[in-house]
């Protein structure tokens, strides 16, 4: 770490070269394993913080690495290609340090900002419940006003890194609109409990989270409440379907490489795999994709940075783009290595199910359509 | 008409030019205001008159019109004037 000439230690602004480096020797030959075991080791988690991943894109004013937001979906992409469980982690700790940086108190960052740029605070994204998900604002999680406290009861579902959750930004009803909270995980009242056996992503470490009548203080409460909440719900999202539709572009990357790598090996009747025209079909549609959903998700981060509210739909459209496009990956990566694919000798069944759960996080497929759909009419208006 | 208010005006009717908007109609009114807007709405305040909206001023009232906007922005960029002169 550097210093500032008052001693004050500054975070590492990290780069592309090291950021690949690291998966390739650290992240990728391990990753197999951790989706067996369900499970990150905290040695990862721990790496992460050292390389300054966590929460780079905090500006240096504030005491972050000021990392622009390009370079930040190019790291998302390059975790990605590596492990969707780690980068699934990095995500949702992104939503929450954006939310406290933008719009916590100077309290929330005093207290909370520098272990969220550290990683020492890992913080994860409390919406879903069980009974709803893509209609984010139907949730039955509410916080009652209790002699300047607030009393929260609920249950919250599917929440990444939930097992290993420091801080918890959740979103619940205060009367009759929306506030979020930052509650701490070892509060009194809240149980956390493991969703094992996941399609995919499985290393990310989901929980289930029970609220029975939990106590914080109305300063835990982030950002403005009612109306106003949305936008930082909103906003949080904003983040987080950036970073997954660009761990998105790293799924395609990683079943490109997986699928150019088996088709030079493997022998067939009278050269390689790699010589038949119709795995050169797939081989071209995965290039053309991965380079297509990289642009888009360049475009969304150019945006973003600038502050443009472009950025909003550029990243919709991104999310879209990648997220299906990964699927197509994936499926074409299980196809072209047959029934190796279907084992865990190789990454392809792997990311086969990582990248189903593109399709229905931080926005479903069918919710993309329909937002996008929408833009394109009201523009024709 | 000072330019804040046309700026405004034009985004929001850019994003849905079937409506004819007045700038002291509400726009909640009109049914198309979500959460997704009202953050475009923000992001294009603080980057097209370079200023940051607090928390504080994360208030339905401030948004409900054109002229609560513009309000909103005079309040702001005549805030920061202040602060830099001092």
């Amino acid at each position: 770490m550097s210093s500032t000439a008052i001693g004050v230690s500054r975070p590492p602004v990290p780069d592309l070269a090291t950021v690949r480096e690291f998966v390739d020797s650290e992240v990728i030959p391990n990753a197999e394993e951790w989706d067996r075991t369900e499970r990150l080791p905290r040695s990862i988690v721990d790496r992460v913080g050292e390389l300054g991943l966590w929460a780079p894109f905090v500006p240096a004013e504030d005491g972050g690495a000021g990392l622009d937001m390009v370079t930040l979906g190019k790291i998302h992409e390059e975790v990605g290609r590596g492990c969707s469980g780690l980068r699934s982690m990095l995500t949702v700790h992104t939503m929450v340090s954006w939310a406290v940086w933008r719009r916590g108190s100077a309290a929330q960052h005093a207290e909370l900002l520098p272990r969220l740029i550290s990683g020492e605070t890992f913080g994860v994204f409390c919406l879903s419940e069980p009974d709803n998900g893509s209609d984010a604002t139907a949730t039955g999680t509410v916080a009652v006003e209790d002699g300047g406290d607030w009393v929260i009861n609920g249950h919250k579902k599917w929440i990444t890194g939930g097992q290993v959750a420091d801080v918890m930004m959740v979103f619940l009803r205060t009367g009759p609109g929306m506030s979020a909270f930052l509650v701490p995980a070892d509060a009194p009242g809240v149980t956390i409990t493991p969703v094992p056996n996941m399609l995919g992503t499985r290393s990310s470490m989901i929980a289930e989270i029970v609220f029975d009548d939990v106590r914080v203080p109305d300063s835990a409460m982030l950002g403005p409440r009612g109306w106003a909440a949305g936008m930082v719900m909103t906003g949080a999202l904003d983040m987080g379907r950036y970073s997954v539709a660009c761990g998105s572009v790293g799924i395609i990357q990683a079943s490109l490489d997986a699928c150019v790598a088996y088709t030079s090996t493997r022998a067939v009747a009278d050269g390689k795999l790699r010589d038949l025209q119709l795995i050169r079909r797939k081989i071209t549609d995965l290039v053309t994709n991965v380079r297509a959903a990289r642009l888009l998700c360049e475009e969304a981060g150019r945006l973003k940075e600038s502050g443009d509210p472009a950025t909003i739909m550029a990243t919709w459209v991104a999310k879209y783009f990648a997220s299906t496009s990964a699927v197509a990956a994936a499926n074409d990566a299980v196809q072209i290595h047959g029934a190796n694919g279907c084992s865990q000798d190789y990454p392809a069944a792997r990311l086969y199910r990582d990248s189903k759960i593109m399709e229905i996080i931080e926005g479903s497929t069918e919710l993309q359509q329909t937002f996008i759909a929408g833009e394109a009419y009201r523009e024709a208006a | 008409m000072s330019d804040t208010y046309t700026e405004i005006r034009q985004f929001i009717t850019a994003k849905y030019p079937d409506i004819e908007l007045a700038d002291d109609q509400d726009i909640f009114s009109l049914g198309f205001v979500n959460s997704l807007f009202a953050m475009e709405l923000v992001m294009f305040m603080e980057k097209t008159f370079a200023t940051r909206i607090p928390n504080e001023e994360l208030k339905l009232d401030n948004f409900r019109s054109v002229n609560a906007m513009a309000d909103l922005v005079g309040r702001l960029v005549g805030e920061a004037d202040t602060a830099a002169a001092i």
